[in-house]
Formats: structure tokens, C-alpha cells, sequence
């Protein structure tokens, strides 16, 4: 198929790259045409392919699926398990039935660390995270180990922001039962080095299993599941031009079949006897209740929408824009940037501006029409070891543009202005 | 809040006045140089608040003698209209009764909710009416207020 192109290269006077967006496949970008969004690192906007395949589920094959003695349901039925199919593919999953669906990461994770953590970790094992983590990716875990009296330990950063892979190899052992890592950092951007830390994990602590949290990771970048060697893998759909309520937990075969149900109910049984019941097979096991069909077809609808650009094309064009907005701030004074160089971060410029809060930063931004996030970004544990209570995070997607970056610049001088700091 | 419209958020750049008036000069005067900041030995009471979005966290400590405010005192990390506000509100906070000081702290959140209010009542907060425009921000206002309730409730 083919579609508009993103990150087309228009050579300019100053040797300035000017990355094309494609603002107009999005109804409430296109409908704000001042309006600089640089919060998809949040939730990403959606575009008309994905609002119209939901539409049109509703209209033409809404019916509960797995269910009916009838075409309609078993329309839904097909339309659920063909979006499982592309989104499988998308992330390259062989096993289509470890693709399981979730209303997003955070109960992705919450399934693995209740599901799987409860019937496997004991008191005296060793849960290990990195300071690098989205609460969604702590909490549970930290969590996990106070109620088995299992040993949780975070794994620390180098200055620049990166997992520091020599340290996190000490604490690993025969009693490591989790290693969980975020593939791309939320509040930084840094990109981790998935199979560095895979190989890592399987020399030093073969008993582990490990998790990493795909929510920065799968719209932003190429991702092929089967290869990477990770045992659970989570991501979200909002965040990569999905509707909001639909995520996806990918796990390996042998640890899904041998984990217990997360949730009871309807769809995730076999037969329910007065005493006993046994489980449904994979993926129903975990999908307990009537499934989000309509939302899991709006997903797919996006995966096709970011296959027909091509994940290498947006990563690209994120990180041409991430360097820009880089060199731009960096020229500015007072202006610190929190985490690696470009080059090892995906579309987010995380900074604080001396004597300028983060907060008060937002609102001048986004009295210019530029929204951007402001604040911990869910991940207090880091905020603590880079010794700030706050930043601004600014974070690119397909559809920003130089002119966002601009906006973006331009924004931080009348901050300063304001506050009489420049 | 019904006679003020809503800001648009694709509303056109260049609203300059507006950021003028959230930012007045008094507010960025105080959060420049704020008084009454620090630590205050022989408290009777203190409080601390934290806003979990944004990072701004608050530690409000009083000396409360026979219903009279005899010192108060700020410190943590915020953000320029919470530090004023700290800033502001231990100024009025000094030597004033506890129920002058709730009387006060019920003008300010009417002036913040856009409910009439008699501008006499609230001095220089006056300086805050800007905030009500923007909602995410009137907690930023309202926090030390409430660590200082805190604070006078310790007493």
C-alpha cells in the first residue's frame, strides 16, 4: 500500500533538514493548526483511519464475540481475532495466541507480577528493576517482593542516563527470579540496549525471567518480539495512534500456559464445575469478560497506519527532531537537558530551565499553544538520582514538525523573558 | 466560571497579556526573593503537602500562641505561583488570628473560583486573580493554605 511520506528531506538555505509531518491523517491536529502537541510520550492523537475502522466495527459488526450462534458474532469474533493477527505481526510474534490483550501497560505489568510473580517468587529471591522505571513498571514489583519477602533491588544509571549494565550484572544470580527494564525511557527517552541486557540476564541469573515495559518502545521503533529473547513484553495502544483502553501483553508459550489466570469470569473458562474449573486456552485464559473488540480493531487499524510509514521512517524523523529541538535548547542559557545525547534517545527532550519551575514553564508554553508535560513523568525513583523534583518533557511523534520545535524554542525565551532569566 | 470563556487550547499564539497577567510583577517578586523562608525552630505545628503531578512540594511551620499566628514559616520546592503564595501568606499569616487567617484563605478560594468577593478582604492576593483562567494551576495557590491549616491544627 501506499501512503503519504513522512520525514521527506526538503533542503533549505542554512543546511537545516526540515522534517515533513503528516499533520493532516489527524483531525485534531488538522483542526488546530496552531496548536504544537509535544505530549505523545503521554498519549499519541489518532488518526481518521483508526476513529474510522472503530466507527465502522460499531456500525457494521458490533456484536459479542465467542458468543453468539449467529453471523454477526461471529463477524465480531473474526474482526477481534484478525486485529490480533495484525498486531502480532506488527511486533513480530510468531505464536499468535501469547498476544494477550489489556486496557493498557500498566495492567499488562500488574498481570505478569500478580499472575506469574505470585506462583513463582519466594521469600529470599531477588526482584530487579532499574531506577530508570515508569511507576507502572516499579510499583508492581516492589509490591510483589514485599509480599513473598523476596529482595528488591534497582539497578543504578550512569550520569548520562543510561542503565548502567555492569552494575546491574552484580546483584544477578541463581536467586534473581525477575529482571524488569523499560525498552525506551519515559521520561528521559534513552533507548535501552535490549539484547545486551537479554544476554546479560541469561549468563548471570538463568532462573530469571524478563519483562520489559514496550510502552515508549513499540510506536516509536521497530520492535520483532521472537528475536529480542524477552520473556513479557508490554505496550499500550494510545500511545501509538490507538484509541485509549486497548494494550497488549506478549509472553512466551510455556510460562503463559503455566502461569494462573489473572482475572475470573466469562470467556477465560473451560468448564466450571461446582467445585473446580478448568482454564480456557491461550490467549482466552487471560481475556476474562466480554473482550474490547472495538478498540483492539481501532489498534489495528493503527499498526496498519504505522506499517504503511514504516517504523524506521518514524524513528527517524523523531530523532531528527529530537536533535533539532536538542541543539536549539542547548544554545539557550540556564537550559539543561536530562539524559544520553540524541543519538541513544528516542523522540523526547526531557530539560530544566534555571530559575524557572517546570510548572510555570508549561503554562507559558501553553499559553503560545504548545503543550508539553511538566513534572515527575511517573517516575520518582529516577527524578531522585538526577537530583530535580521536576522537568519539562517535550516529546515528538510522525506528525510534529520543525515548526513544533520552533514553537517549542521560541516558547522557553518568552519563559524567560517573563521571569527576567535571560 | 460561566461569564469567562474557556481558553481554546488552538487558540492563536501572541497571547502575551495573559501570561502578564498570571505572572504579575508582586507574584514573581516574591517567588525571586520569598519571605519568610526556612526552618523555624520551636515550632508548634507544621504541615507538608505535595502536588504528586507536578513535583511542587510545600512545608508550612507555625508558632500558634493563644489563637494568634505568632511566626510562620516556609520551605521545599515549587513552583513560582506556590512559592509567592507561601510567600504572601506568611506575611499575613504573622500576627494575624487563626480565624482571620480561614476568613482570608475563603476570599482567596472565592476570588479563585470566580465567586464575587469583596477585593478588601483579600490585599495583595489580589495579585492571584489571573490564576482562575487557568484551573490546572490554582492548587498551585490553595497548597500552602492548606499546609498552613495543617500547620495552625498541630497548635
Amino acid at each position: 500500500m501506499t501512503g503519504p511520506i513522512i520525514a521527506e528531506i526538503v533542503p533549505v538555505a542554512g543546511n537545516r533538514p526540515r522534517p515533513r509531518g503528516r499533520r493532516d491523517d489527524f483531525p485534531l491536529l488538522a483542526g488546530s493548526p496552531d496548536l504544537h502537541y509535544l505530549d505523545s510520550a503521554a498519549t499519541s492523537q489518532k488518526p481518521v483511519v483508526v476513529l474510522d475502522a472503530m466507527r465502522h466495527y460499531y456500525e457494521h459488526d458490533n456484536a459479542n464475540p465467542h458468543r453468539g450462534a449467529y453471523a454477526l458474532s461471529v463477524r465480531a469474533t473474526d474482526r477481534y481475532h484478525a486485529a490480533r493477527r495484525t498486531i502480532a505481526r506488527f511486533v513480530g510474534l510468531a505464536d499468535t495466541d501469547c498476544l494477550i490483550f489489556t486496557r493498557g501497560t500498566t495492567e499488562s505489568l500488574n498481570l505478569v507480577a500478580t499472575a506469574w510473580g505470585r506462583a513463582n517468587v519466594r521469600a529470599g529471591d531477588e526482584v530487579v528493576v532499574t531506577a530508570m522505571e515508569h511507576h507502572a513498571n516499579f510499583v508492581p514489583w516492589q509490591q510483589l517482593a514485599r509480599a513473598t519477602g523476596a529482595t528488591f533491588r534497582i539497578a543504578p544509571l550512569t550520569t548520562s542516563g543510561q542503565i548502567d549494565i555492569g552494575a546491574l550484572g552484580t546483584p544477578l544470580g541463581e536467586r534473581t527470579r525477575v529482571v524488569a527494564f523499560p525498552h525506551v525511557s519515559n521520561a528521559l527517552g534513552t533507548v535501552n540496549p535490549v539484547r545486551d541486557i537479554v544476554k546479560l540476564v541469561r549468563e548471570r541469573a538463568r532462573n530469571a525471567v524478563i519483562v520489559c515495559d514496550g510502552a515508549q518502545g513499540v510506536p516509536h521503533l521497530p520492535v520483532a518480539f521472537d528475536s529480542l529473547g524477552i520473556d513479557f513484553y508490554a505496550f499500550s495502544g494510545h500511545k501509538m495512534c490507538g484509541p485509549m483502553g486497548i494494550g497488549v501483553l506478549l509472553g512466551k508459550r510455556a510460562l503463559l500456559e503455566a502461569m494462573p489466570p489473572y482475572q475470573m469470569g466469562g470467556d477465560m473458562i473451560d468448564v466450571v464445575g461446582d467445585e473446580e474449573t478448568t482454564w480456557n486456552a491461550l490467549p482466552h485464559k487471560f481475556e476474562a469478560g466480554t473482550p474490547n473488540v472495538a478498540d483492539a480493531v481501532g489498534l489495528a487499524a493503527a499498526v496498519e497506519y504505522l506499517e504503511r510509514i514504516g517504523m524506521d521512517r518514524v524513528f527517524k524523523h523523531e530523532r531528527q527532531l529530537t536533535a533539532l529541538a536538542d541543539e536549539l535548547l542547548r544554545a539557550l542559557p540556564g537550559v539543561t537537558i536530562h539524559g544520553p545525547r540524541p543519538s541513544d534517545r528516542s523522540g523526547v527532550v526531557s530539560f530544566t530551565v534555571h530559575g524557572i519551575h517546570p510548572h510555570d514553564l508549561a503554562t507559558i508554553l501553553d499559553e503560545r499553544g504548545v503543550c508539553i508535560r511538566a513534572g515527575h513523568h511517573c517516575a520518582q525513583p529516577l527524578m531522585r538520582r538526577l537530583d530535580v523534583a521536576a522537568t519539562a518533557r517535550a516529546s515528538f511523534y510522525l506528525y510534529n514538525d520543525e515548526s513544533d520545535v520552533d514553537a517549542l524554542v521560541d516558547g522557553v525565551r518568552e519563559a524567560q523573558r517573563v521571569f527576567g532569566t535571560a | 466560571m460561566a461569564n469567562v470563556p474557556e481558553r481554546d487550547p488552538g487558540a492563536p499564539a501572541g497571547q502575551g497579556a495573559n501570561v502578564e497577567a498570571l505572572y504579575q510583577e508582586i507574584i514573581l517578586a516574591h517567588y525571586r526573593a520569598p519571605r519568610n523562608r526556612g526552618e523555624l525552630p520551636g515550632a508548634t505545628g507544621s504541615a507538608h503537602l505535595s502536588n504528586p503531578t507536578c513535583g511542587d512540594d510545600v512545608t508550612v511551620a507555625t508558632i500558634v500562641d493563644a489563637g494568634v499566628i505568632r511566626e510562620a514559616r516556609f520551605t521545599g520546592d515549587a513552583c513560582s505561583i506556590a512559592q509567592a503564595s507561601a510567600s504572601m501568606m506568611t506575611e499575613l499569616a504573622r500576627g494575624a488570628t487563626i480565624g482571620a487567617v480561614r476568613r482570608t484563605r475563603a476570599a482567596l478560594e472565592r476570588m479563585l473560583n470566580r465567586e464575587p468577593v469583596t477585593r478588601d478582604a483579600l490585599g495583595e492576593l489580589i495579585a492571584f486573580e489571573g490564576v482562575a483562567r487557568y484551573p490546572a494551576r490554582i492548587n498551585c495557590v490553595l497548597m500552602p493554605w492548606r499546609a498552613l491549616e495543617g500547620a495552625m491544627g498541630d497548635a
